[in-house]
């Protein structure tokens, strides 16, 4: 059984599917309309140089969110299969 | 004529004109690229009004050679705009701009090997009730990542042509004209259905906005759903307000979901994506992709983002960019002052002498003259920067700089427009568009002079040449200075960044997204392009203002007029410039400066290189830009009424800081009057830095004085 963690709490490298975002969220809507939704798979690629922002890829893209935004994100780690 | 009257009868209002297309599509997938194969030179570059976004059209002909007016949209992710750009492709597209008239047909374009989240944007248009054409793009790269997309199918289910095409390669642009010069096009028919709790309160306000706010009646569904995603659709510029009636209906759905906790804005986007994914199980084949592994574009990124090969290889980027600029600006620059001296030779031999020859010499071609020799370095950083933005290394920069940047309040993007300014502000200042936060723009903005640029450099050299007796200044001395110099100026700018943010812009951090495009082949093409109209852009829009104030100065140190015969130092003493010099002596008494010297910081504030030129006016001597030693001999010589020199190595270290944070440049403030569409802020930035120069120089002079220099 694997659980939620912060998404700035993902290994480098760990695939994971989004949960849920902050229930007041209104900021997070461009995420979301960028196709990060709940049960979207995602992986977090890298960090940038000074360990923030980060790089996740989603749908086949690249993007970047900082640490700061990524804490209040909830993934689920996908167990390596 | 009977071929240019068969046109669109849906979404084209008269038949006796072509219809206008609106091109749109996500950031990063090649839509200038098509603009620009499409219309070829055939462009007109401008601004909104109001806004300070690009407004790009230009003219595609069809096959029977019919002009097809196309209007280059600003690059959106989605019609609930988060930045001035997308607020303007929202607005145009929705006929909200009065500037602009609405479409009759969209192009719609987007990355086929990034479809899922391009198609977002696309699902919003369908919506808009005009003929859209899909033109699938970079269908080469999603072949290469193992994407096969089912055109006819896709063209099926959404009722719409839809057009592979590979912009950059030219291909797919016959197919694509044809398909724009159809007289018809048909409505999109896909539809989708709004989930339940959302339903009512669509139908509601739709009915709302058709009847009370005389919506089109194509159009008014897809303003209902934008209002409910969309939190900044109530206030749109230039646009009437929300009957009290919507907005009424509005907020009593609002309440009711918030009571039942239903999230209506996540809810419509997650069954957009559920109706998109519908779709792409139909359209997309997934076969293994040609490569294996992780793609070219993760291996240039380990490098490029790598915890130590990424600072060498920007620092060696900039390093290369900036040795650049001073080499490869030389050459036009010297052509360019050679060319305005002939050009003033011409027109004083042409001419009786007189005040009208030189107005035309000494005011309106010296002062543009001034100006267009930085045209060079300035063409040459919008040649850089458009080099950057179509490679996507730019956004690895602001990648790496991001945290650097936060503790100042500022983000990634900051970067290289306040790199860029170490060059000359300018094309700093106007690159400052591809920050999507007004704040954080209008800050970069506000700091982005304080980096010493180029102009600079000849007032630090005469400076140091003064400050420094003897014949040859020791290479130390003269780096150590610099060095201070860029020093000063750089954490100027970021104090008062930082200060900015906590002050006057405060402001809740935006939420930082940024999209990291896999690494492309740039076109030269494309940016050479934008390098020509950006640096058109700035010559006519501060083209007019330069040219006033260059005229203003003039007439300052030409009247009014001394006595017949006297030497222009007589001249220079006698004018308005001379008296202003004398008016703000006691100003600049305190930092150890006279009015001599006054007469050149008011005659700089044309541009801070004119220093060096007035100096030579003021004190008569006689020398130009190569040998600065006849000008640094009077300037020794120079001495206060009662017989104390008046260039002591204190006051030329101080006139250097004075230069550091002043203010001193037309074209600067002329380009964030446009920038920011106000006198306010490039008045606030003269008040601010030149007060700081001030406050600092009298620290340095007094701490000077005390110590006994």
């Amino acid at each position: 059984m694997s659980q939620t963690i912060a998404l700035s709490q993902l290994d480098l490298g760990r695939q994971a599917t989004l949960r849920s975002y902050p229930p007041a969220g209104a900021a997070f809507l461009r995420l979301r309309e960028m196709g990060l939704l709940p049960g979207t798979r995602l992986t977090l690629v890298r960090t940038a140089p000074l360990g923030d922002p980060l790089e996740i890829e989603v749908r086949g893209y690249r993007l970047s969110l900082r640490r700061a935004d990524a804490d209040s994100i909830l993934v689920e780690p996908v167990s390596p299969a | 004529m009977s071929a240019s009257a068969a046109v669109s009868s849906v979404g084209s209002p008269s038949a006796a004109r072509a219809p206008v297309y609106a091109l749109v599509g996500n950031p990063n997938c090649g839509k200038s690229t098509l603009f620009n194969a499409l219309t070829g030179l055939k462009q007109k570059v401008g601004n909104y009004p109001g806004v300070t976004v690009e407004k790009k059209v230009g003219t595609a002909y069809s096959q029977h050679g019919q002009p097809m007016p196309v209007i280059d949209l600003p690059g959106a992710y989605s019609l609930a705009a988060r930045s001035p750009d997308e607020a303007v492709t929202r607005d145009v597209l929705l006929g909200r701009r009065l500037d602009t008239a609405a479409p009759d047909r969209i192009l719609c374009i987007v990355d086929a090997s990034n479809l899922e989240r391009n198609l977002y944007l696309v699902h919003q248009i369908l919506d808009l009730g005009r003929p859209v054409i899909l033109v699938l793009n970079m269908m080469d790269l999603a072949a290469k990542a193992g994407v096969r997309i089912k055109v006819e199918r896709l063209e099926k289910e959404l009722g719409i042509p839809v057009i592979p095409c590979e912009a950059s390669q030219g291909k797919g642009l016959i197919e694509l004209k044809l398909a724009m010069s159809r007289p018809d096009l048909p409505l999109p028919r896909h539809r989708w259905d709004i989930p339940s709790p959302i339903a009512p309160a669509v139908s509601e306000l739709q009915a709302s906005l058709l009847e009370y706010d005389r919506k089109a009646p194509l159009s008014a569904r897809a303003e209902a759903l934008l209002l409910l995603t969309d939190q900044d659709s109530v206030r749109v510029a230039g646009s009437t307000p929300l009957t009290a009636r919507t907005t009424d209906i509005l907020q009593s759905w609002k309440v009711r979901w918030e009571g039942q906790g239903v999230d209506w804005a996540a809810t419509l986007v997650a069954s957009r994506y559920d109706a998109i994914a519908r779709l792409c199980a139909d359209v997309l084949e997934r076969v293994s992709p040609e490569e294996e592994g992780p793609s070219l574009s993760d291996r240039i990124d380990g490098v490029v983002t790598h915890p130590l090969w990424g600072w060498l290889v920007l620092g060696g980027l900039m390093g290369a960019l900036f040795l650049s600029i001073f080499t490869l600006a030389e050459y036009p620059m010297t052509w360019i002052d050679d060319h305005v001296a002939q050009l003033t030779d011409a027109v004083k031999a042409a001419m009786a002498p007189g005040d009208l020859r030189d107005l035309i010499t000494d005011g309106a071609i010296a002062g543009v003259g001034g100006v267009v020799i930085f045209l060079p370095q300035i063409l040459i950083l919008f040649f850089f920067i458009g080099l950057l933005e179509s490679t996507g290394y730019m956004a690895r920069a602001a990648f790496i700089m991001d945290r650097l940047m936060s503790r100042v309040g500022l983000n990634g993007k900051s970067f290289i427009p306040l790199l860029s300014s170490y060059a000359c502000a300018i094309p700093g200042i106007m690159a400052t568009r591809t920050i999507e936060d007004a704040k954080d723009r209008l800050v970069t903005i506000l700091v982005a002079p304080l980096m010493s640029c180029s102009a600079r450099l000849p007032v630090y050299l005469l400076m140091i040449a003064a400050l420094v007796p003897g014949e040859t200044i020791p290479v130390g001395t003269k780096v150590g200075l610099m060095l201070l110099m860029y020093a000063l100026g750089t954490s100027a700018a970021f104090g008062f960044a930082w200060l900015f943010k906590r002050t006057l812009l405060k402001g809740e951090p935006p939420l930082m997204i940024m999209e990291l495009p896999p690494y492309r082949l740039p076109r030269v093409r494309d940016v050479l392009l934008q390098m020509v109209e950006r640096g058109g852009l700035f010559l006519r829009r501060a083209g007019t203002i330069i040219l006033g104030i260059s005229i203003v100065l003039w007439f300052l140190s030409a009247y009014p007029k001394a006595p017949e015969g006297a030497t222009a130092q007589a001249q220079m003493a006698h004018s308005f410039a001379g008296q202003a010099g004398h008016l703000i002596e006691p100003a600049i008494r305190p930092l150890g400066f006279d009015w001599q010297i006054g007469i050149g910081l008011i005659a700089s504030f044309a541009a801070r290189e004119v220093f060096v030129s007035t100096m030579g006016v003021v004190f008569n001597a006689q020398s130009d830009a190569d040998d600065t030693a006849p000008l640094r001999q009077a300037l020794a010589a120079a001495r206060w009424p009662d017989g104390a020199p008046l260039f002591t190595p204190l006051v030329c270290l101080t006139l250097m800081i004075f230069y550091v944070f002043a203010m001193q440049c037309v074209s600067t403030i002329a380009v964030v009057r446009r920038e920011t569409n106000s006198w306010r802020w490039p008045l606030f930035q003269i008040a601010y830095m030149t007060g700081t120069a001030w406050v600092v120089c009298f620290a340095v002079a007094s701490i000077g004085r005390l110590l006994g220099y």
